[in-house]
Formats: C-alpha cells, sequence, structure tokens
C-alpha cells in the first residue's frame, strides 16, 4: 500500500493550566485575552501523524481547525511542529459557541472525503468541553472503521494494529484502511516546534473555508441553559482513630456496613 | 466510570505535560491570569514572534522551572538541557543560518532569553553568553573559523565562554595585559582571566589578549580551544547566583594556539568584544525581565492568598500600589530592552548608548522588582523552599557583570557629552 494521506484535527482550546472562570450571566466562560493553546490530545494526534511521515509511511499531513480567526494560530503551531497544510473552516461568535461535535464531525468527514484521506487522526476529547464524540460521529458518518483512545498505533498492510485503552485495562484491535483514531495520553510524547520550522511554517498553504462550503448546517441542535461553577469544596473533619473514621464513612453510607 | 477516567485521563494529561512539581507552587507562573493582563509579555508582538516565544515559555515550563532549584542548591550546569534547548534553536539564536545559525534578529532573541529565563534565568544567562560568542565568530571570524565551529556551537555540543575581565583590569578592560605573542604559526599566550561564565566546563574560549600597543588598539581576539596546551582553570568560584553556571578563572601559561585561531584582523579585538557586548547586553537585559516577571506573578498570587488582619493581603492599598509600580516599571523596561533590540537590528548609531540604557535600567529596576516581590512574601520569600529569592539572587549580577551599570551611565553620558567613538 502506498503512504497514507493523514488529516489531522487541531481544536484551539483554553490552556490547561489556566484557572476557567465562568462568566456572572453564566452563558459560559470567560476567553477573551485568555491563554489558548492546542488541545494537549491534538498535539499527539499531531506527533502520530509526524512519526508517519518520518517513516514515510504518510505521504502528506492536512491540519483542520473549525473555530474563529485566532485558530490560525494553532493551526501555524501544528505546520511548524511538522504539518504539510492547513484548512481554516471559520466560525465565528455566537454560531462557534453553538458548534458541537455533530457538527465538526460531519465537517471533518466532508474535507475527509474531498481530501481523499486513509487516515483521520483525532485528540480522543477536547480538554474545553470534554465531549469525547466527534471522532465516533466522524467514523459513523464516513462509514469508517474507528479505533478510539489509541495508545499504539501501527500500520500493517492497509490495516492498522491499535492498542486501546479502554476501562478494563488495553484491547488490540486490527482495522481496515481508512480509518478514525483517536489519540489517547500514552501515545507518544509531542515534540516541541523549533525556531527555524516557526520559520518555515509561515510559508506553508493555509487556506480558509466556511462550513457552507462543506454543505453542513451549523445551526444549533442543543442549547446551554446555564453554565455553573462546581460546588466549593467543603472544609473536612479530623479524626481521632481508624475507628472513628469508619464509623464515619459508615454513616455517610460511603461503604457498606 | 468512563466519564471519570477521561476526568483523570485529563488530569494525568496535564502533570504529564508540564512534569509539574506538586510543591508549593504548583502551577508554572503566569498561565493562569497574565494573558489579558498589563503586564502579558505578548502585548505588542507579531504573530510569528508570539509563537517563537509559545515555544520559548512550553520550553521553560517544561524543561528548567521544574529543575531550577535543585540546579541551584547542587550547582548543576545542566548540559543536557542546553542541547535539548538548542535543538530548538536557541543555540545561536541570531547567527546566520549559512553556518548552522537560526538567522532569528536581535528582538526575537530578546523574546526568547526573556522568556527562558522565567523558567531559570542563571541556567538562561549562560545561554546567552553562549549566543554572544558564537554570533562573534559568525560576525567577525573568517570562513574557516565559522564552518569548524558554528555547526557544533549552534547545537550546543560544544559550549563557549567570553574572556575579556582580568584580575587587574574590570571596568578598565582596555588595559587588559594578557599578552600573545606570536611565534612563527603560534600566538603564546601569558596572563590571567577571571570571573569567566563557563570556565573550564565550555570547549572555546574567546580570549582578548594584547598583541601590540596600549589601550584597546592593542587588543586582538584569539579563540583559544579547550586542551590547547598552557591553558588551565581557577577554582569554581561560590556565588550568591547564577549557581547553575560555572564561573572561573582561566589561566595562560605559555599557551600555544595556531594562528588560524585569530578572530577577525590583528588589533581589533576591543571592538569585536564590545560589539558582542551590545547584543549581550540587550540579552542580559532581557534575563531580567523575565525574573521580574516571575517575580512579580509570584507575588500578586501570594497577596491574594495569604491573610493577615483578617483580609488577603491584596486589600491592603500599600501593597496594592507597589505590584502597580512594579507592574509599570517592568513594562517600561521592557519598552527600553526592546528600543535597544530594535536600534541593533536597525543598525542605528546610537545603539551603544541606546544598550547601555536598556540594560542598566532594566537590570536595576527588574532586580527592586525581585527584591520587593521577596519583600511581600514575608519571611516566606526568605526560604529557599519559595523560587522567589532566587529570581533575586540570580539576577543581582546583571547589574554587574557585561559591564557594570556605572559603566553603562559612563557611555551613556559620553554619548551626549563628546563626539560618537564606538560603534
Ligand atoms: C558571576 C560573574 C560572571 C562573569 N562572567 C564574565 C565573563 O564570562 N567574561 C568576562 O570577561 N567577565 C565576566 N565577569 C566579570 C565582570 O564583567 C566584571 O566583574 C565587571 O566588568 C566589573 O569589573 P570588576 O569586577 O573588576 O570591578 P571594578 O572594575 O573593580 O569596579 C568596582 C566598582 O567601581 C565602579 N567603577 C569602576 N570604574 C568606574 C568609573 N570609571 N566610574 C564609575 N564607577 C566605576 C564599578 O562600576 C564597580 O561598582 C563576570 C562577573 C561575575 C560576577
Amino acid at each position: 500500500m502506498s503512504a497514507l494521506r493523514v488529516l489531522v484535527g487541531c481544536k484551539r482550546v483554553i490552556d490547561y493550566a489556566v484557572r476557567v472562570r465562568v462568566k456572572p450571566d453564566k452563558t459560559g466562560v470567560f476567553t477573551d485575552g485568555v491563554k489558548h493553546s492546542m488541545n494537549p490530545f491534538d498535539e499527539i494526534a499531531m506527533e502520530e501523524a509526524i512519526r508517519m511521515k518520518e517513516k514515510k509511511l504518510a505521504s502528506e499531513i492536512i491540519v483542520v481547525s473549525c473555530g474563529p480567526i485566532q485558530c490560525q494560530e494553532t493551526l501555524r503551531t501544528a505546520l511548524a511542529m511538522g504539518g504539510d497544510r492547513a484548512i481554516h473552516v471559520q466560525v465565528d461568535g455566537k454560531e462557534y459557541e453553538g458548534l458541537q461535535p455533530f457538527h465538526v464531525s460531519k465537517i471533518l468527514a466532508k474535507i475527509a472525503q474531498e481530501e481523499k484521506v486513509d487516515l483521520l487522526i483525532l485528540g480522543k476529547q477536547a480538554i474545553d468541553d470534554d465531549c469525547n464524540q466527534t471522532g465516533q460521529m466522524t467514523a459513523a458518518i464516513l462509514d469508517w472503521p474507528q479505533a478510539t483512545f489509541a495508545s499504539k498505533v501501527e500500520i500493517d498492510n492497509g490495516s492498522l494494529k491499535v492498542l486501546r485503552e479502554i476501562d478494563g485495562g488495553l484491547e488490540n484491535i486490527k482495522v481496515k484502511l481508512p480509518a478514525v483514531v483517536t489519540t489517547d495520553l500514552r501515545l507518544n510524547e509531542p515534540r516541541y516546534a523549533t525556531l527555524p520550522n516557526i520559520m518555515k511554517a509561515k510559508k506553508k498553504p493555509l487556506t480558509t473555508k466556511k462550513p457552507s462550503d462543506y454543505a453542513v448546517d451549523i445551526s444549533p441542535r442543543q442549547e446551554v441553559l446555564s453554565v455553573e461553577d462546581p460546588p466549593v469544596r467543603e472544609a473536612g473533619q479530623k479524626v481521632e482513630s481508624v475507628e472513628q473514621l469508619v464509623q464515619k464513612l459508615r454513616d455517610a453510607g460511603l461503604i457498606v456496613s | 466510570m468512563a466519564a471519570t477516567l477521561s476526568r483523570v485521563g485529563n488530569i494525568a494529561a496535564k502533570l504529564l505535560k508540564s512534569h509539574v512539581y506538586i510543591s508549593n507552587q504548583c502551577r508554572f507562573i503566569g498561565d493562569s491570569w497574565i494573558n489579558g493582563s498589563c503586564i502579558d509579555p505578548t502585548l505588542g508582538l507579531s504573530d510569528e514572534q508570539k509563537q517563537i516565544q509559545k515555544v520559548a515559555i512550553d520550553f521553560a515550563r517544561n524543561e528548567m522551572y521544574p529543575n531550577m532549584a535543585r540546579w541551584d542548591q547542587e550547582e548543576i550546569f545542566p548540559l543536557d538541557v542546553l542541547q535539548k534547548a538548542a535543538g530548538l534553536g536557541f543555540g545561536a539564536v541570531y547567527c546566520r543560518e549559512k553556518y548552522g545559525g537560526t538567522g532569528l534578529s536581535r528582538m526575537d532573541a530578546s523574546i526568547i532569553f526573556e522568556a527562558l529565563s522565567q523558567g531559570c534565568t542563571s541556567t538562561t544567562a549562560y545561554i546567552s553568553i553562549h549566543n554572544m560568542c558564537v554570533w562573534m565568530i559568525d560576525e567577525f571570524g573568517n570562513d574557516e573559523l565559522r564552518q569548524k565551529w558554528i555547526p557544533q556551537l549552534a547545537t550546543m555540543e560544544k559550549l563557549a565562554s567570553y574572556c575579556l575581565t582580568e584580575p587587574d583590569h574590570g571596568s578598565d578592560a582596555a588595559n587588559l595585559t594578557t599578552s600573545a605573542k606570536q611565534k612563527g604559526d603560534h600566538f603564546i599566550i601569558n596572563g590571567a582571566k577571571a570571573f569567566i561564565s563557563g570556565g573550564q566546563d565550555t570547549d572555546m574560549n574567546l580570549v582578548m589578549c594584547r598583541t601590540g600597543e596600549k589601550g584597546p588598539k592593542g587588543i586582538s581576539c584569539i579563540l583559544v580551544e579547550k586542551g590547547s596546551p598552557g591553558l588551565s582553570f581557577g577554582k569554581k568560584e561560590k556565588k550568591i547566583g547564577w549557581n547553575s553556571q560555572p564561573t572561573r578563572a582561566v589561566i595562560f601559561d605559555n599557551c600555544k594556539v595556531p594562528v588560524s585561531n585569530l578572530v577577525g584582523q590583528l588589533g581589533d579585538g576591543f571592538k569585536i568584544a564590545m560589539r558582542g557586548l551590545n547584543g549581550g547586553r540587550v540579552n542580559i537585559a532581557s534575563c531580567s525581565l523575565g525574573a521580574a516577571q516571575s517575580s512579580l506573578e509570584l507575588a500578586r498570587d501570594h497577596v491574594k492568598v495569604r491573610k493577615q488582619f483578617g483580609k488577603h493581603l491584596e486589600h491592603f492599598q500599600h501593597l496594592q500600589f507597589k505590584l502597580a509600580e512594579m507592574a509599570t516599571k517592568l513594562v517600561v523596561s521592557r519598552n527600553m530592552v526592546r528600543m535597544a533590540a530594535t536600534a541593533l537590528d536597525k543598525n542605528w548609531p546610537e545603539k551603544v548608548s541606546l544598550c547601555s540604557m536598556a540594560k542598566y535600567f532594566a537590570t536595576e529596576e527588574c532586580f527592586k522588582i525581585c527584591n520587593q516581590a521577596l519583600q511581600i512574601h514575608g519571611g516566606y520569600g526568605y526560604l529557599k523552599d519559595y523560587a522567589v529569592q532566587q529570581y533575586m539572587r540570580d539576577s543581582r549580577v546583571h547589574e554587574i557583570l557585561e559591564g557594570t551599570n556605572e559603566i553603562m551611565r559612563v557611555l551613556i553620558s559620553r554619548d551626549l557629552l563628546e563626539d560618537r567613538k564606538y560603534s
């Protein structure tokens, strides 16, 4: 089988180290002037694609991001890491607030078909809304096999051998290409973009599209009623002995008596 | 179950990414609030500069910050991290790409050193000295020296030291006495250099030697490789800060060096040394910016959690005003440093005095910011468990080296009062 064409999804999210703050009107969280980065699981997806290309198993890496104009920064980072070209599907303001995995997966599926890719690598979830849906939905729309929560990926003659992280431990599966893979934490450790590659990334092609270019209707299917802070942790109690601790846990119904 | 697991995965992801140490400062300074605040170092930068800065910040927070206290206390010169940094292009930032440099501007370099310095000021300061030396070879060396040295210096497989100061000639460097006499196709060097950053642990020294008449015009710059016959080193100095890099005397006793190691022309040495230092001063001032930025962030965090007299410190107006002053002085310093970097990039004739202004102003104000941040921590600030004291200790020497801040004033006043001599 010839080298693969790989599509990687790169979402721009609030940086993992930022303390997220809920807006007073409870419509969402503050994003203006807040540090954003590439979703960490997408960095892992990028790294995996780049390693495939370095081993000559992949021929081209296309990176895509859906969202406001600032997503182009995220795409430039992906290009600096080693992507070949980028597609920015611009969605702004209110529309972006209502953008759901359902919409994004339709867009990704369309791009995958148009670009005739063999492999789509996405993060297993984005650390902002933690949906964990886009990869699965995209595979369903394309009617491609999916290998989610990948911890190891090997290309094997038109198929992928994937080691998955599942609740009970690890699972080995084999899927036929084309396929959708979503990355888990231990798949690899992403590289830093080097300064020379940041410079080169400026010259790599970045195309801007709209959802309508892919005939995807992004009208919201969900309405957010209220975004709330998690409950404040209450003060604990000190206990004198193990017996007292066990008694307290029993009283609270946390262990069976 | 799946939700809990993904949550766990999520937290694990954060830990894995930043190798965060669970300590009294369990997050990297700056990330949660700096963006969008008036001290945000990205303000006014181009998209590309922001990208460069982001790589440097990520590197500082993942590879340096978790180790900076240990490097300081155990006096570790972290060669592996230096080489990793060089792998991203930080080893020869403003050298031409032709021989292996990264080909960026002085402004880019300033942004990089400021960012890295937040992860460890002392280590970054050494990286900045190394960069200055590589540039001197790129700018003044012949092709042979460039081809031999720049590729291995850019990757930091080989490290460089800058040797100007002597025990009896510090500020008065133009009267240095270390002599180099030509004998056939070799120089024979005699004398000693003091306070050499990296001394003995580096692979090559750019040594300013007297080859001719008295004064600045009789000085030449000679590259002395480690292992040259007659080259030795003093004991490792014990220092207040800058403990992640060694400082030693470098001693020449009939030290024999091939004539082909001359950098530039005979008699050009002092000019070369000063041209190098223009950039060095912007770089070291940038390191001070990073130390001050981190210290201010730490102080800001501290006043939000520490309670006295029944309220958080942030509610005392005296401390609010202190923070406001620190923030303002930091931003003014940064503007001065970036203006000096621009002067070098554009080769303005005023560059010497602008670099001197940047060096004296930023290193002085930033040290005061670090010191004030320590004061705001109270007794905790004096403990080595808290990072703020290390930024204070590491940035103190920036007021002394690469030309003392008094000498900076000499240069600035000379620009005002006399006809310009140096460029
Ligand atoms: C940790 C460390 C690392 C260093 N690394 C290097 C290195 O890598 N390479 C290198 O070459 N050097 C290095 N130095 C040396 C440094 O550059 C010198 O210490 C500095 O230039 C001052 O020289 P000095 O110590 O001899 O002080 P002196 O010149 O003796 O000065 C003493 C004091 O008098 C003041 N003074 C002197 N002349 C005047 C004047 N005309 N007007 C007003 N005030 C004046 C000075 O500002 C200073 O406050 C390093 C120093 C330290 C501490």
